[in-house]
């Protein structure tokens, strides 16, 4: 069963009145219009559906890379919150097991792409996004404030870029690794003057 | 497998894998131990890590289709319908009964695959190696076979599309999976039989590794897991998608979620699986087996997006796509039931012996190749 994601705002609106929520149409056969919550009241807003509204199971945490603000407003317009440098966007599907309605779609936003690249961390709230999250900080780069073991997930510690945005550039030679054999066989060649030249 | 002592000399770190037959794939745990109690466990994977969803948004939706095959690589064909339901929904699509028939047909026999190579796995974590696996796979081949004959692989299937499937049945299929499904039942029997009062298995998996209901959703913990807990949460009921609405079956509940509980559900959902099969063996209606109005080439969804999501044998298999209006997804997430499922692994885990982890590991049911991508 889907929910009417206008009477979940109005209900939201009135338990909460200072919440910044705005509701972004779909516009696509889906109807799965969304609910974009402001970074400050994003963990307010998942205590109050999950306690008052009974949509206790997040089942899906999935990041997003919009360099281009206006391929963002298609999707899901009708908004506020606008970043004119582009933003990366979390968006939450959340659905209740005991009344067994769903999806509830909230979105949250970064500022931009680079040094505000922050998000609270919904985990306390829901421990389902504990993984999640850490993927979404390991493919996307978004910092989520507040989760406790923030690493890497799916990528080696020492990788140092986030695949999933969309200017990634991917390497030349995925093999390669850096290693000491091209200094210790330069240096090896000064024992051997007779092959240097 | 390395193992180092810490610095207070009485808790013991072990890395636990990749290579290590009970993980089931590369999947490593980095344990700490004080005596055989684990008293800290951290998951590592990444191993089989691809970006499948990086992969997929430079691709066109249907050159995804037989890509979602190797995700979950023991059941394909849930993987292809959960994906064609997310396209189907994005762009608006019907499909015909027949296929609905057919999608139905295909999952459960997928389901009975998983389930069955799960009773092989867990026994093999339990020191039964090798017997009960053979069996399991026995069974497990000969719907294999029927794979083949209809989609001309055994586990690569890449049989879906967006509205309808690949092709029609062959002649004789049908009549195929009947004999199939009347002969499984005994099979289960046999099984069941020597597993319920076994000594070994009651004492390893009793009382191991429950955690209370509440947990389990909050953690998002789907399938069989979930409802070893006594949460009645199927997505075949809830969200009622194709034609589960048709078809009469129960939906088995556990009591304590402990790694028996875990079990046994798996062989109550095999039966469940059986009914159903029979009645969309009998009811399955001629007709088309694609939408003929489907475009197959040149396919651009409108702009939008959607979330479809199924019932798969391990759990909720969701995809998360988003168009611009062109052949590529702009973003397709795969929300994969092992990697979700292994979020509470080390809850489960505190304060048992490390055997039982092992054996709680086994019980998630997990393929690596999902929980990577």
């Amino acid at each position: 069963m889907s929910v009417d994601a206008t009477d979940i705002q109005t209900s939201i609106r009135a338990a909460l009145p200072d919440v910044e929520i705005f509701l972004r149409t779909n516009p696509g056969p889906s109807g799965q219009h969304s609910l974009l919550v402001g970074n400050g009241d994003l963990l307010g807003v998942m205590r109050f559906v999950r306690d008052e509204l009974a949509f206790d199971f997040l089942s899906n945490v999935t990041g997003i890379d919009w360099p281009d603000p206006a391929k963002a407003d298609a999707v899901a317009s009708d908004g506020a919150l606008r970043s004119p440098h582009g933003f990366l966007e979390v968006v939450y599907h959340l659905f209740s097991t005991t009344k067994r309605t769903g999806p509830l779609v909230l979105r949250a936003r970064t500022v931009d792409r680079a040094e505000n690249c922050t998000i609270p961390s919904v985990v306390s709230v829901f421990r389902s996004a504990e993984f999640q999250e850490r993927e979404i900080y390991d493919l996307f780069g978004i910092v989520f404030t507040g989760h406790p073991d923030l690493r890497r997930i799916l990528m080696w510690d020492e990788f140092a870029d986030h695949p999933m945005r969309k200017d990634y550039v991917a390497p030349d030679d995925y093999e390669y690794e850096p290693t000491p054999h091209g200094e210790v066989l330069e240096r090896a060649q000064t024992h051997y003057p007779q092959t240097a030249g | 497998m390395s193992v180092e002592y810490t610095d207070s000399d009485r808790l013991l770190r072990v890395s636990l894998g990749p290579q290590h037959p009970s993980t089931h794939g590369v999947f490593r745990m980095n344990v700490e131990l004080d005596g055989e109690t684990v008293v800290k466990l951290k998951p590592v994977f990444g191993y089989l890590h691809r970006n499948h969803e990086k992969i997929a948004e430079g691709a066109t939706y249907l050159s995804s289709m037989p890509y979602t095959d190797r995700l979950d690589y023991i059941c394909p064909l849930t993987n292809n319908w959960a994906y064609a339901l997310a396209v189907e929904k994005l762009a608006g699509i019907e499909v015909p009964e027949r296929a609905e028939y057919m999608r139905v047909i295909l999952a459960e026999l997928t389901r009975l695959i998983n389930h069955t190579a799960f009773m092989g796995f867990i026994l093999g974590d339990m020191g039964a190696w090798g017997s009960a696996l053979m069996y399991a796979f026995r069974e497990r081949e000969k719907i294999l076979d029927l794979f083949e004959h209809l989609t001309g692989a055994r586990m690569m299937a890449n049989f879906m599309r967006f509205g309808g499937c690949r092709n029609d049945l062959p002649a004789g299929w049908r009549e195929q999976v009947g004999t199939l499904v009347e002969g499984y039942g005994p099979f289960l029997d046999e099984m069941e039989k020597f597993l319920v009062g076994n000594e070994i298995l009651l004492s390893r998996s009793q009382d191991v590794g429950q955690l209370p209901a509440e947990t389990l959703v909050n953690g998002g913990i789907t399938g069989p897991m979930l409802r070893a807990a006594g949460v009645s949460y199927d997505i075949r009921k809830v969200d009622r998608y194709g034609i589960y609405d048709r078809f009469e079956f129960r939906i088995p509940l556990g009591e304590k979620g402990d790694v028996y509980d875990r079990i046994m559900i798996r062989f109550l959902e095999m039966r469940e699986s059986l009914k159903i099969l029979r009645q969309a063996i009998d009811q399955l209606p001629e007709g088309d087996y694609v939408n003929p109005k489907a475009r197959i080439r040149g396919f651009k969804p409108p702009v939008g997006e959607a979330y479809g999501r199924i019932e798969g044998p391990k759990g909720e298999l969701g995809f998360h796509l988003i168009s611009d209006g062109t052949p590529n997804p702009y973003r397709y997430r795969v929300r994969p039931p092992s990697f979700i499922n292994l979020t509470l692994l080390e809850d489960m885990c505190l304060g048992l012996d490390l055997a039982d982890a092992v054996i709680i590991l086994g019980s998630i049911d997990i393929v690596l190749g999902e929980v990577d991508r």
